[in-house]
């Protein structure tokens, strides 16, 4: 099921325009990785690359590889597709289908992986995955309701379950509690320590506080001004990354003198 | 909260300043309401009123026909067939078509596809029937001859088939050709509307550009192309001069497509028929327009009615 990523000297272009610049890093298999960095340093943008999602804005394209599990998401007639149903995604704002239930959205992705699946299956699925996500007891009763119709922080773990229903090798989250509160964001805290267990977890933050309570490893992204491409400053182990880094800039980052 | 609750009705109530600029708009919206509603109003009783001799004329009036239902009935089967069927052409091809507008097109051709589509909802009825009698019936005769010799077993199908093709299939694609900008316009505006978080959310699922339309686009516009089918089903069910000038009028119910016998629709009928008609004759072509007020609300309604029913999962909360 997990999966470790490795990324050897990507660059990410929008059009003409370098936006993240000579990335390098390894990320093992069932652990937490957390991104940080000041706004526009290219985080999620780099983030994005490791699905391919990136290619959704016209123009964008990257160089250099990524390789999950020795095989590269960037090699000839690698289909982004199917790099996308390994490699799932979980969002800023929590954005379930609004059109669909509960119950539908959890096997959304499934749908259209094996197009057909048996009540008793799905009805499998949809309580393994809401389990997974902590949401299982909380809407239970309600599978038909509307998916909109959660708060932010339940919609945001249905959006998780929704990611682990095509059993991902990969889960990606974008600032996935920036759009909640705090007891929200203390669920999904949670909720990430125990997908460790199945899944490579990859989270980009603002928080400094998250990153070092979730988090294995982290890596700190900066520019060198605007119109700069964003460079990997710093990887290392998050206990090391906050208390003893080695570069000046992450030091002043995290001790909040800057950004 | 600091000073003691206060009663509703007490003197002391505070009220909202009101302001020049806030009474005027609001006195404004509420005239321009009230004057559909009382334009509404004015139509119906109009209407009806005109109408009532109608229900009690004598078969001289009726051409022939034994009372009032007898001989609107056809004419009521013949709008509702011919809109339908303009309505089965027209749907998915403007969905087809607002989905490359939106999704598929590079930005430069969508940008002038969309000025052509608008283009078209410009051009005056006349021209259209014009151009369905001497450009597309010539046209698609050879094709409804085929069709009638290799599926004319099926009814819809069957023989003898028009020789001029002056058939209501052929007036069902000139009225689909009509009702197609309006419904291609609204469906793009909608399909654009789409919340890039949801489509992204497909994306990231591993769905295909297909497979994203199907699961977030589709589903959202589904209210609007709902909305934008209707308006055009209206103007086809109105559509007066296209159908008048291609079809000859008959009065029968048949479901035959491709025959030179075709029901007409009301409001070609009215416009046939109104320059000679006297007495209550003109109460009778008003009453079957009071029928096709009522086909046209009666639609609308059940309209709203689908939209309504899925509202929880319509995206708007």
């Amino acid at each position: 099921m997990s999966k470790s990523i490795e990324v050897n000297d990507l660059n990410v272009y929008y059009g003409s325009f370098l936006a993240v610049e000579g990335v390098s890093l390894k990320i093992e298999p069932r652990t937490v990785t957390a991104f940080i960095g000041p706004s526009g340093c290219g985080k999620s943008t780099f983030l994005r690359t490791l699905n391919r999602m990136h290619e959704v804005i016209p123009g964008a394209h990257v160089e250099g590889e990524v390789l999950i599990d020795g095989n590269n998401l960037y090699g000839q007639g690698v289909d982004p597709v199917l790099v996308r149903r390994q490699v799932g995604m979980v969002f800023q704002r929590p954005n379930p289908f609004p059109t669909m239930s509960i119950g539908e959205n959890v096997l959304a992705g499934v749908k259209l992986n094996n197009k057909r699946i048996s009540k008793s299956d799905a009805d499998a699925l949809i309580e393994k995955s809401l389990r997974g996500a902590n949401l299982w007891n909380e809407v239970k009763d309600r599978l038909n309701a509307p998916g909109s119709g959660l708060s932010g922080g339940q919609q945001q773990r249905l959006c998780i379950a929704r990611a682990i229903a095509v059993a991902p090798d990969v889960i990606l989250m974008d600032e996935p509690c920036s759009a909640l509160d705090p007891i929200s964001t203390l669920a999904i805290e949670d909720l990430i320590e125990e997908l460790k267990e199945q899944y490579t977890v990859v989270i980009v933050t603002h928080n400094m506080q998250q990153a070092s309570r979730v988090s294995d490893k982290t890596a700190f992204f900066n520019i060198a001004g605007t119109g700069k491409p964003g460079k990997l400053i710093e990887y290392d182990d998050t206990t090391t990354i906050f208390s003893n880094p080695s570069v000046q800039d992450t030091e002043d980052y995290v001790s909040g003198r800057f950004g | 909260m600091t000073t003691a609750p206060a009663t509703q009705a007490g003197p002391n109530r505070l009220k909202a300043k009101q302001r020049p600029g806030d009474r005027i708009f609001s006195t404004s919206t509420v005239v321009a309401g009230s004057l559909i509603l009382a334009i509404l109003a004015a139509v119906t009783i109009f209407l009806i009123a005109q109408s009532i001799p109608a229900f009690t004329a004598e078969p001289d009036d009726l051409k022939g026909a034994d009372n009032f239902w007898v001989y609107v009935g056809p004419l009521v089967f013949g709008t509702i067939w011919a809109a339908f069927l303009a309505l089965l052409i027209a749907v998915p091809l403007s969905i087809g078509i607002a989905l490359f507008i939106s999704h598929y097109a590079p930005r430069r051709l969508a940008q002038g596809l969309g000025y052509v589509v608008d283009l078209l909802a410009a051009v005056p009825s006349v021209v259209f029937g014009l151009w369905g009698i001497t450009v597309l019936a010539p046209f698609v005769q050879p094709f409804w001859s085929t069709l009638v010799d290799l599926f004319g077993w099926i009814p819809l199908f069957q023989g003898p088939v028009s020789g001029t093709g002056r058939t209501i299939l052929t007036v069902a694609i000139v009225l689909a050709v009509m009702i197609l900008p309006i419904i291609t316009a609204l469906s793009r505006e909608i399909f654009l509307q789409t919340p890039k978080l949801h489509e992204e959310a497909a994306l990231a699922l591993g769905a295909t550009r297909w497979e994203m339309i199907r699961t977030a686009v589709l589903p959202f516009g589904r209210p609007g192309i709902v909305s934008a089918s209707m308006l055009g089903l209206g103007r086809a069910l109105g559509e007066t001069m296209a159908v008048a000038m291609v079809l000859s009028p008959q009065v029968l119910i048949s479901f035959a497509l491709l025959t030179s016998t075709n029901p007409t629709t009301i409001a070609a009928n009215i416009a046939l028929n109104f320059p000679e008609a006297h007495g209550v004759g003109v109460n009778v072509l008003i009453a079957t327009g009071l029928i096709l007020f009522v086909i046209t609300f009666a639609v609308n309604f059940i309209a709203r009615a689908i939209v309504n029913r899925r509202k929880a999962f319509s995206g708007a909360n």
